[in-house]
Order: structure tokens, then C-alpha cells, then sequence
């Protein structure tokens, strides 16, 4: 079923990972996805392995959930891991192969730094819900308003659409039940039928989709909606001393991997 | 023509995660074919669940559906199979429509059944008899209709497929009273033109005591009474409990009954009200 996609789904919880602010969990992926591109070394790895096993734990996120998440991702994993596997100059493991140490090195390190890079941008989005996400997108991005960007219009977009992601993949499931219980086959044919076979799932999408957004628009003027400017907010963002800690300790982890890969590590 | 039996059915949402919800749990019934059955409950105790396992929609967690004796979740070629045969109508099924014409978009179960041109024409025709469609709308652009047009259209689309067994899942809903009253007569006029089975899920108990012949009613996930209009409607309290009511004839002979005036027999309909009140010289 579509609903199966964990894609960006979150898992509410109430854990110190869940409770902080969402700006700081924005700064601190970016300073976690820094780090990683630092990584070098197996020692660097290995710091980055625990720093990421360490948030699941804080967080009670399950490393299978984070696995279903890699699950879409797979293909380009293993292909990129082959390429470096194949194409890494180096002693080859048995004479005259093609492949070398350095080639397996480099192909784990790849599926690694992928594999860490998808679980720590997952860690970010099950555990904060994409209300806060937009509103912690929204602050840190205010800064450009000043040189005429709508941060408001763009960040209200995208909530909207965040929004509206569970609601279209509910509206397909239930356009895609009802024209299978009259015999449409969506499984099987060749690609050109499986193509005509979506025109029953579409049409019936977009006419709703429109008619939402139309009645979205009329709802949002009626409550006298007119843009971000002199806005409140229900929720207010509180940044607390956990916040501060939260992002010394990348920081910290920042300057360190910067060391390591000094020392080669 | 097809029996309808369930065993032990059980649906799970979403196992695994946090939001794992269990929507119907250990039902088991037989619906012998032909019986006019209603679908009570409300609203999450897990109706519209229930029946999309009856065409193979959903499957079972665990238990089996079986038509004709047959396990209709055996495999793909048995879950394609059952559609044909188990006719499903969903809730606000006019936001199925898609054809650029009505006909087209009744055709469309008859063709995906691989039926030729002149039996779809046939059947077409049927169908839109059955629910009142004229001839003119045929060839009229499905989203240009009305609300009950649509919703008439789209119950055709399923009659088209003549599934022995026709499960409606709440018809009416948003509809005026004619158009209620129309589609109900539709309805009507399938099973008894057809001897198909007939399941329907209502929130309109009126309609449940004066059509069916036996009432199914969910709590929360689990099958809390099955029996008669009759059976079912003798326990008031029972149904309150569950959160739903009885037809207004019950309610007004119940109040009658406290205030004194010796109705006899049950009381679930409006002709059976009449028949009462005469008996006791009111009326
Ligand atoms: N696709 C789904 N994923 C997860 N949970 C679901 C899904 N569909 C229904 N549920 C849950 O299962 C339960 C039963 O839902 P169902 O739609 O079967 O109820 P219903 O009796 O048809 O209600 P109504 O009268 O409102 O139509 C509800 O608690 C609902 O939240
Ligand atoms: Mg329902």
C-alpha cells in the first residue's frame, strides 16, 4: 500500500531528541552532515557511527525503521558502492584482478557515509513533525526577508504541501480501491497499458485536488489570512540550555573531525 | 448464485509502527444468498473496513473470506476473480468518475472484464435503467452532473458488472431526501430483478428497519448484535450503549408505551406504528 512509505513520516514520541527546538535540530543536522563529508579515515567513520547509534538511542527511533527508509534508496547505494569497488586504482586483492583493497575500502566508506547521511536526515524528520519543521525553516531563514525573499510564502508552500502529502497519498489509495473493485488492473500489461491505466487514478486526483485547493484558499480568506507579516504564532519556538548543549556538542564533533582529518584519520 | 461466508477476519493498519490499529478483530458470519443484510456502527467501529475485505480490497491480517466456498484471497487470479463478483460501491463514489462521458464511464468495469461490444452495450444500458439515468445524460460529461446524477452514475458503474453480491458502503450519505429515496429504489429494484445479494452500511436507521431483512451492527471492531430488524431493535438500550439509536417509530412507540397506551408487538417501522395505534383505537 502507499501508505507503507515512511518517507519523511514522523514518529511522535516525547524524548530530549524529540523536545528540542527545531531550529536546533536543523543547525544540527547541517553540522552532522559537514562532519560526515569530513570523514576520511575508518576512525572518523567509526566517531560518526556512534554519534548517529547514540541519537536512535536518545531518540527511540528503531534502526528497522530507519532501514525502511533506506529501502528506496538501495539501488543507488549498491550502485554507487560498485563503481567505487571497480574503479579505485590500487593492489589488486589477487593478481591480475580488478578489484583492489583500496576499492573495497572506499566502496564500505560510500555505503557508509550514505547510509549515515539518510539516518541522520530521517533521525530529523521522525522525530519532528513537519509543523515544526517549516516553523524552525521559517526563523532560521528569516535573515533573507531583508533582501526581498518571501521566506513566509515559501515556507507557508511548503507546509501546505507537507500537509496535504498524507491527504493526496489517502485520496489515491481510496481513487485506486475504487476503480480496482470495478476491474481496473494497475499490476500487470506492458508499460504503455500500465501508463493508460493510471488515467482512472488521475483524472478523479486532479479534479479533487483542485477543488481542495480552491476551498482551501476560500477558507484561509475567510479567516482573514493576508500574508506573514504581523503574524503570531500558537506555538512559540523556546530555545533552552538542552538546545545550547545540543549544538556546543556538534560543534565540538565538527572541530574534531576537522582534527582527524588533519591526522589523516 | 454466491454464498458469502467470513471466518475469523481480523485487520490490522499499519503494523509495526506506532500507529498499528486494529479495525476489525475475529468476525465471523455467513450471508446466504439473497438476504438483504444492513451494516450498523458507528463511526471508526470498522464497517467500511470489513466490506473492503469482501472483494478482496484488503487483505486479512488473518481469517478468510470465502464465495462459494471458495477462498477468494487463494491467489491473484482468485482476488482478480471476485470482483466480478462481489460488486463494491464505495462511500462518495462519484469522485470515481473519470470518462469524458457517462456511458464510457459505466463501460469501464464491463470492459476491464473482457466482455465484447454489444454485451457491454447491453449491459450499459441496464444499468443506467436501473438507477434512472435517461438516455440523453449517456453522452454527457460525468463532472457536468449533479451530486445525485454522480452518485447514481457511479452506482451504475458497479450494477454494470451485475456482481452477485452488491455492497454499498452508505449511499445516501449527503443526499436530500428524494434523493435518498430514489437510490434506495434503485437499489431495491436490482435485488429483486436480479436475486442478488444485497449488503448496505447505513447511518439511516429508518431505512435499515424498513428494508433489510437482517441487521449486522459494529462496536468498535467486533460484531456487537446480528439479528432481525426485529431482534436487533428490541434492545434500545443496547444500541444507545453502542452510541447509536433506534428508527423514530420505536422511539415515539416507547414514549407512547411509558405514557400509557398498551401498544402491542414490535414497533419498528411506520406501517407497523399505524398498525398498532389502530389496534389500540387511536387511529
Ligand atoms: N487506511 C487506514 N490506515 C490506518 N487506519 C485506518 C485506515 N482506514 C481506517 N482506519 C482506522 O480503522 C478504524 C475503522 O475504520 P473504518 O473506516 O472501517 O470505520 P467505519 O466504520 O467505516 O467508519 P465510518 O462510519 O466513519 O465510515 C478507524 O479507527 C480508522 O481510524
Ligand atoms: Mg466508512
Amino acid at each position: 500500500m502507499l501508505k507503507d512509505i515512511t518517507l519523511g513520516q514522523y514518529f511522535p514520541g516525547d524524548t530530549i531528541v524529540h523536545r528540542l527546538d527545531p531550529r536546533t535540530k536543523i543547525l544540527v543536522l547541517i553540522l552532522y552532515i559537514v562532519a560526515l563529508f569530513l570523514a576520511s579515515g575508518w576512525v572518523g567513520y567509526g566517531v560518526m557511527i556512534a554519534v548517529t547509534a547514540v541519537c536512535m538511542l536518545l531518540s527511540h527511533i528503531k534502526p528497522a525503521n530507519i532501514f525502511k527508509g533506506l529501502k528506496p534508496m538501495l539501488l543507488i547505494i549498491a550502485f554507487t558502492a560498485a563503481l567505487n569497488l571497480f574503479y579505485t586504482k590500487g593492489t589488486p586483492v589477487l593478481p591480475g584482478w580488478i578489484i583492489t583493497w583500496e576499492g573495497i575500502a572506499q566502496a564500505v566508506k560510500m555505503i557508509l557515509r550514505i547510509t549515515l547521511l539518510i539516518a541522520g536526515t530521517f533521525l530529523l524528520t521522525y522525530t519532528t513533525s513537519p509543523m515544526e519543521l517549516t516553523d524552525g525553516m521559517e526563523r532560521l531563514l528569516s535573515p533573507l526577508k531583508k533582501i526581498g525573499l518571501p521566506i513566509h510564502e515559501l515556507t507557508m508552500m511548503m507546509s501546505m504541501a507537507l500537509r496535504f502529502i498524507p491527504t493526496l497519498i489517502e485520496e489515491t489509495d481510496k481513487i485506486m480501491s475504487a476503480q480496482k473493485a470495478r476491474g481496473a488492473d494497475f499490476e500487470n500489461g506492458t508499460l504503455v497499458q500500465r501508463a493508460k491505466a493510471l488515467l482512472p487514478i488521475l483524472v478523479p486526483l486532479f479534479v479533487s485536488s483542485f477543488r481542495r485547493a480552491d476551498e482551501l484558499a476560500v477558507a484561509m480568506e475567510c479567516r482573514c489570512y493576508h500574508g506573514g507579516s504581523g503574524r503570531t504564532r500558537m506555538k512559540q519556538l523556546h530555545m533552552t540550555w538542552q538546545d545550547g548543549a545540543a549544538i556546543l556538542l556538534f560543534a565540538l564533533l565538527l572541530a574534531g573531525m576537522i582534527l582527524l582529518k588533519r591526522f589523516g584519520l | 448464485m454466491p454464498e458469502l461466508r467470513v471466518e475469523a477476519l481480523t485487520h490490522v493498519y499499519s503494523a509495526g509502527t506506532p500507529f498499528e490499529k486494529t479495525a476489525i478483530e475475529n468476525i465471523s458470519l455467513t450471508v446466504p444468498q439473497g438476504q438483504f443484510v444492513g451494516l450498523l456502527g458507528h463511526t471508526g467501529s470498522g464497517k467500511s473496513t470489513f466490506i473492503q475485505h469482501l472483494n478482496a480490497l484488503l487483505k486479512p491480517t488473518s481469517g478468510a473470506v470465502l464465495v462459494d466456498g471458495e477462498d477468494i484471497n487463494r491467489d491473484k487470479k482468485t482476488r482478480r476473480a471476485v470482483k466480478n463478483k462481489v460488486g463494491l460501491v464505495f462511500q462518495y463514489p462519484e469522485y470515481q468518475l473519470f470518462e469524458e462521458t457517462v456511458y464510457a464511464d459505466i463501460a469501464f468495469g464491463p470492459k476491464n472484464m473482457g466482455l465484447d461490444k454489444e454485451e457491454i452495450d447491453r449491459r450499459v444500458r441496464e444499468a443506467a435503467g436501473f438507477v434512472g439515468v435517461e438516455e440523453a445524460l449517456l453522452e454527457r460529461s460525468p463532472l457536468e452532473l449533479s451530486g445525485g446524477q454522480k452518485r447514481r452514475v457511479a452506482i451504475a458503474g458497479v450494477i454494470a458488472m451485475r456482481p452477485g453480491i452488491l455492497i454499498l458502503d452508505e449511499p445516501t450519505a449527503g443526499l436530500d431526501p428524494a434523493g435518498c429515496r430514489q437510490i434506495m429504489a434503485n437499489i431495491l429494484r436490482y435485488r429483486q430483478e436480479t436475486g442478488a445479494t444485497v449488503m448496505i452500511v447505513s447511518h439511516n436507521m429508518d431505512d435499515a428497519a424498513r428494508l433489510t431483512e437482517r441487521l449486522i451492527v459494529f462496536d468498535h471492531g467486533h460484531v456487537a448484535m446480528d439479528g432481525s430488524p426485529e431482534e436487533v431493535f428490541s434492545q434500545p438500550e443496547r444500541l444507545m450503549e453502542i452510541g447509536l439509536s433506534v428508527p423514530q417509530s420505536t422511539r415515539l412507540a416507547m414514549a407512547l408505551r411509558a405514557a400509557g397506551v398498551p401498544l402491542e408487538g414490535p414497533v419498528y417501522t411506520h406501517r407497523q406504528l399505524m398498525a398498532a395505534l389502530k389496534e389500540v383505537g387511536v387511529c
